[in-house]
């Protein structure tokens, strides 16, 4: 049995106690010192003052629409801290009351119900972490406007734990008919926000969620209900929701037939591409930080996938010419962010830092050229919708990181 | 418990008259069984007529869910001149911040194409659905159907898909074809090997 030297129990009792009376006596030596008493205790929590970020967000002519971004630079881990998760809005957040908020279920269904905030959660519950991406999400980097920040360029991205009730449990309740074959999905927003959503994904794992991150659904998320549709572009995930109607076929909503829609390079759309494909991002080094010397980094960042768990995740330093394994750090779970980590050594000369990231499925996270070499450059109605192209970082001699 | 168990017994009768009648339609999906293990919770309440009323209407491309009304382009000019045209211009063609409903066609194949309502929309219930819903901007939900029934009218005669006189109703609006109807194709993805 040998021991390493440095092993506490090796030092010797005796030396211990020793050094211990030395420093009591260098204590008591010295003139007391004032210490302000903290604060109080407060009933919600806030972050350390000295904590600075934000979502950021450009200025609007009417501010109750449009987006903002999540800071995926300053966070750790997978779980967006709820305050920062990022927003999209097409008419602002409702104010609104959670006990006279109420789900109509209709539509070809056996008996249409209504129900309240309180019956929605006696249902049984499930918890289960997803990211929540925009459709539009990194569109500018598809257009060859690459982001300076990874908030910039990724942060139309969230993942939280969610907690509500598989719908699929509601339509159990209400009975659907036979001839069902779509739902409708309604918002309480202004504008009445609204989506159609194959049954056969209702059934699978989408939830009426009233949870986030272990407590009610912050406004912005949809308070006090909101459909969490796994993997799927965050657009379809309707907040504020107060209707669902069973129907026979899509409503062809402006939404899903003209907004949300892929336009090719032979004129024709793609619609009802629901799926967010497989796609990764550093976000350490990314765009704006700047490298404190030559020495150890730790290159880090998030790995997602609509089509289920991450199963690989690379990184190269030299533009995509090597790649090595990152390693996946914590739950690796489906449609969830993963987050990965490669030990890093900078020899101070410039790098270019780029991630790759495979899922279950086999798919292999595409370079910008092999997108757009299939899907050309025709913006649609809302210019690009997703894009999941490699994102590349570079590392400048003098330790900025930039998009360029 | 004993009249929870009655409950059961007879929410299950119920539910096994419901999955008889089921198992025998088509279905490209297993259909499920109400309830969990077979068993209906009891929670929520019946839907009523005054429930209902409190819902907008919700209008699919067979015109499902239209209201009665009507309208032409020529009463829906006023009614867009004055709640539409200060964001989307007086000939819907779009201002910076919001975008065009108009022209385009035939420019989809550009590099710089040009998608409004009648180069791209392929339902014209979606405009008649969208407006009543989400506009105007400031003030959605504050149009009657007659108004929507115009101001859709107007725009579609815009994009030279209806003569000004043509009137829409519930009947009219969802039978017109739109240019772009056949311009839409599924998910083919994963498309990049």
């Amino acid at each position: 049995m040998s021991r390493s030297k440095f092993q506490p129990d090796h030092i010797d009792r005796r030396r211990f106690i020793t050094l211990g009376a030395a420093g009591l006596g260098a204590l008591a030596l010295r003139p007391a010192a004032a210490r302000e008493f903290g604060d109080p205790r407060r009933p919600y929590g806030e972050r350390s003052p000295f904590e600075r970020a934000t979502r950021t967000f450009g200025t609007s002519v009417t501010p109750g629409t449009g987006s903002s971004r999540t800071p995926l630079q300053e966070l750790y881990g997978t779980i967006t801290p709820s305050a920062l998760h990022f927003e999209r809005h097409h008419s602002g957040v409702p104010k609104i009351d959670p006990n006279a908020h109420e789900l109509l279920l209709d539509g070809l269904v056996e008996r249409p119900l209504l129900f309240t905030m309180k019956d929605l959660r006696r249902f049984p519950s499930v918890s289960r972490i997803h990211f929540i991406e925009c459709a539009g999400n990194s569109g500018r980097e598809h257009e060859g406007r690459p982001g300076e920040t990874v908030q910039r360029s990724h942060g139309l991205l969230g993942n939280s734990e969610w907690t509500g009730v598989p719908l699929k449990s509601v339509l159990e309740e209400v009975g659907i008919k036979p001839k069902a074959r779509w739902i409708i999905a309604e918002g309480a927003d202004a504008s009445r926000m609204s989506r159609s959503i194959p049954l056969k994904k209702a059934l699978d794992d989408v939830l009426v969620a009233y949870g986030q991150n272990g407590e009610a659904l912050r406004p912005e998320q949809g308070y006090p209900l909101r459909l969490v549709v796994p993997g799927w572009e965050g657009n379809i995930s309707i907040k504020w929701l107060g209707r669902l109607m069973v129907t026979d076929e899509p409503f062809m909503t402006r939404e899903e037939a003209a907004i949300y829609t892929d336009l090719m390079p032979d004129g024709k759309a793609r619609w009802f591409s629901f799926e967010m494909e497989a796609k990764s991002v550093i976000t350490r080094p990314s765009g704006g930080q700047i490298l404190d010397g030559r020495g150890f980094y730790e290159i880090s960042g998030l790995g997602w996938s609509g089509r289920g768990r991450i199963t690989r995740v690379e990184v190269s330093t030299d533009s995509g010419k090597s790649w090595a394994d990152a390693q996946l750090d914590g739950l690796v779970l489906p449609k969830a962010a993963t987050r990965f980590s490669l030990p890093w050594k900078w020899d101070g000369g410039e790098a270019a830092l780029q991630s790759r990231c495979t899922d279950e499925t086999g798919y292999v996270q595409p370079t910008r050229e092999q997108l757009i070499s299939v899907r050309g450059l025709h913006a649609g109605p809302d210019g690009f919708n997703h894009y999941n192209g490699i994102k590349t970082w570079f590392v400048h001699r003098d330790g900025k990181v930039s998009h360029a | 418990m004993r009249r929870r168990g009655i409950f059961y017994a007879l929410a299950g009768l119920a539910l096994t008259a419901i999955a008889a009648k089921h198992a025998a339609d088509p279905g490209d999906f297993k259909r499920p069984e109400s309830g969990g293990e077979g068993k209906l919770y009891g929670i929520g309440r019946a839907a009523t007529a005054e429930d209902f009323a409190k819902h907008q209407y919700l209008v699919g491309p067979k015109g499902q869910g239209l209201p009665k009304g009507r309208g032409t382009a020529r009463e829906g000019r006023a009614i867009y001149m004055q709640s539409c045209a200060a964001c989307h211009g007086p000939r819907g063609e779009g201002t910076n911040d919001y975008p065009a409903l108009a022209g385009g066609q035939g420019t989809l194949k550009n590099d710089s194409p040009l998608p409004t309502i009648g180069s791209y929309w392929p339902y014209a219930t979606t405009v008649w659905d969208y407006i009543n819903r989400a506009m105007p901007y400031q003030n959605p939900g504050s149009l009657k159907p007659d108004e929507v029934y115009a101001i859709t009218a107007y725009l579609l005669s815009m994009n030279g898909i209806v003569a000004e006189d043509y009137e829409l109703d519930q009947r009219t609006l969802p039978a017109l074809k739109m240019p772009n109807l056949d311009g839409f194709l599924s998910d083919p993805r994963p498309d990049v090997k």
